[in-house]
């Protein structure tokens, strides 16, 4: 069965629903989840060796990375697990209240 | 038709027999009483190289569906087999299976559920399943489980159904009973289910999709009623390939199976192996001038209600069977179905729902005429038509 656009989807009816299955893969990307966030992660450029550690850990892939280089983090899917923080060995990730922050983008 | 040799089998062999035949890509399994001659079997097939199917050896059913939807969602043709306690650790990938319209094919040896532990025959486990979305086939004869076993996977695997199904045996009864069988050549059984192309298998990178996705409720229902719908749907595509495997084999299919139906003040309705007393008691009835008879849904979910209500349509008074409870309920389950199939078709004839047979319990041909003959008192309301249990 051909799968209506995924734009589309809130009109969709029972009928245009794939049996089981969801035609684009990676669809998640599409889909906002940093508003759960209670505590953020914020990046302190000056002290980080981007070594890497806090983009193995991240359960969210929400550790931004340009050319094996730490770039940002992704807070439309960060939850603030903090996971990053704890892991970081160069005091390059704070982390704060999410409604004390100055930094980053609003949730 | 070709000529085939009877021999002797049980239910599990011929399940087995049949999935030997298909041959699925995958089969992952835990062998519990009473189905389990049938992976063992099948394991021997595998260890034999009489198949090529990939056999995965878990540590339990919970993890046997797992294994079986993560290998249906990649693309393979998959079965396996369980029962009772196995049947009920799976119940979690039952509804999954289901949801994500793998088309899976599994034996049920029905059997009773703890406590007390029990391994004998009776319709507890699969009626636990009853809601999850799998179509439910229940076979009178061992030689019903094959041929139930062979047009599951056509029925599983068409797209306007694309569920799995359950094929069913009564534990013990039927799984390991020996009765008189017919296998069909090898060949007429590959030809018959075909190739199988699944239409979006995960593994195929070239068409990347995404299986078993979180659904919030602006879409969670519409997924849920294209479930609903492709079960209930699936009332036309098992008939039709009931008769098409009939038309091969020989051996009749019928939705609804009835013997005597036609004519009779008195009928039973049940599933399953107990038919057969039902049938041998009506004939004694009959010489004598009482006119029973015998309804017995072959298919279970989608429940055929518009069949079974023209089946029950004449009679005087029913009595329902249902091998199973539904503890805290008006009617057991079989009972629910018929009760309602009757009310929508504006059909007002009492019935009478009995318990029976419950951990395998005997059910003598004198029980069975008991219930005949107190549906006259049933049919002129002066019998209560509460549940009761046969033979308490």
């Amino acid at each position: 069965m051909i799968t209506p656009p995924l734009e589309t989807f809130e009109s969709w009816k029972p009928e245009d629903i794939p049996a089981g299955y969801v035609a684009d893969a990676g669809t998640s990307v599409h889909y906002e989840t940093g508003g759960w966030r209670s505590m953020r992660p914020v990046w302190d450029e000056e002290n980080c060796t981007s070594c890497m550690l806090c983009w193995v850990a991240c359960p969210d892939s929400s550790i931004l990375a340009k050319d094996g280089k730490m770039c940002g983090i992704d807070y439309d899917h960060c939850k603030g697990c903090g996971v990053c923080v704890k892991e970081c060995r160069f005091s390059a990730l704070a982390f704060v209240r999410e409604h004390e922050s100055a930094t980053g983008k609003e949730a | 038709m070709a000529e085939h040799k009877a021999f002797s089998a049980t239910g599990n062999q011929m399940v087995a027999e049949a999935m030997r035949q298909v041959d699925p890509d995958v089969m992952a399994a835990y062998p519990i009483t009473p189905q389990t001659t049938i992976v063992e079997n099948y394991a021997k097939y595998v260890a034999n190289g009489l198949v090529h199917t990939e056999f995965v050896t878990v540590e339990s059913e919970h993890s046997a569906m797992s294994a079986c939807v993560g290998a249906s969602a990649a693309g393979a043709r998959v079965a396996t087999a369980t029962a009772s306690q196995g049947l009920a650790l799976m119940w979690e990938e039952l509804y999954i299976a289901a949801g994500m319209r793998t088309p899976i094919v599994m034996a049920n040896a029905n059997r009773a559920l703890s406590a007390p532990i029990n391994i004998h025959g009776d319709h507890s486990d699969v009626m636990g399943a009853r809601d999850s979305g799998w179509i439910m086939l229940f076979a009178e004869t061992a030689q019903e489980a094959y041929d139930n076993t062979v047009i599951s996977f056509r029925i599983a695997e068409d797209e306007r159904v694309l569920l799995p199904v359950m094929t069913t045996l009564d534990g013990f009864i039927t799984s390991h009973a020996m009765e008189r069988c017919v296998l069909e050549d090898d060949q007429v059984v590959k030809d018959f289910v075909g190739e199988y192309t699944p239409a979006h298998p995960l593994l195929n990178d070239e068409a990347p999709v995404g299986h078993g996705m979180f659904a919030f409720g602006d879409s969670y229902m519409k997924y849920r009623l294209a479930v609903r719908r492709a079960n209930m749907g699936a009332l036309p595509v098992v008939e039709e390939y009931g008769k098409a495997w009939a038309e091969i084999c020989g051996r009749p299919f019928d939705l609804v199976e009835t013997w005597g139906a036609e004519d009779a003040d008195y009928l039973v309705v049940c599933l399953g192996s107990a038919a057969g007393i039902a049938r041998h008691v009506c004939r004694a009835l009959r010489e004598e001038g009482v006119r029973a008879g015998v309804v017995r849904p072959r298919v279970y979910r989608p429940f055929p209600a518009e069949q079974v209500a023209a089946a029950c349509k004449n009679a005087k008074a029913i009595a329902v069977l249902d091998r199973a409870d539904a503890i805290g309920a008006s009617h057991a389950p079989l009972c629910a179905d018929v009760v309602g199939s009757l009310f929508d078709a504006g059909i007002t004839v009492p019935v009478k729902n009995y318990v029976f047979g419950l951990g395998g319990a005997d059910v003598p041909v004198s029980q069975v005429e008991t219930v005949y003959r107190d549906l006259a008192a049933v049919a002129d309301g002066t019998s209560d038509t509460t549940l009761g249990f046969l033979g308490m």
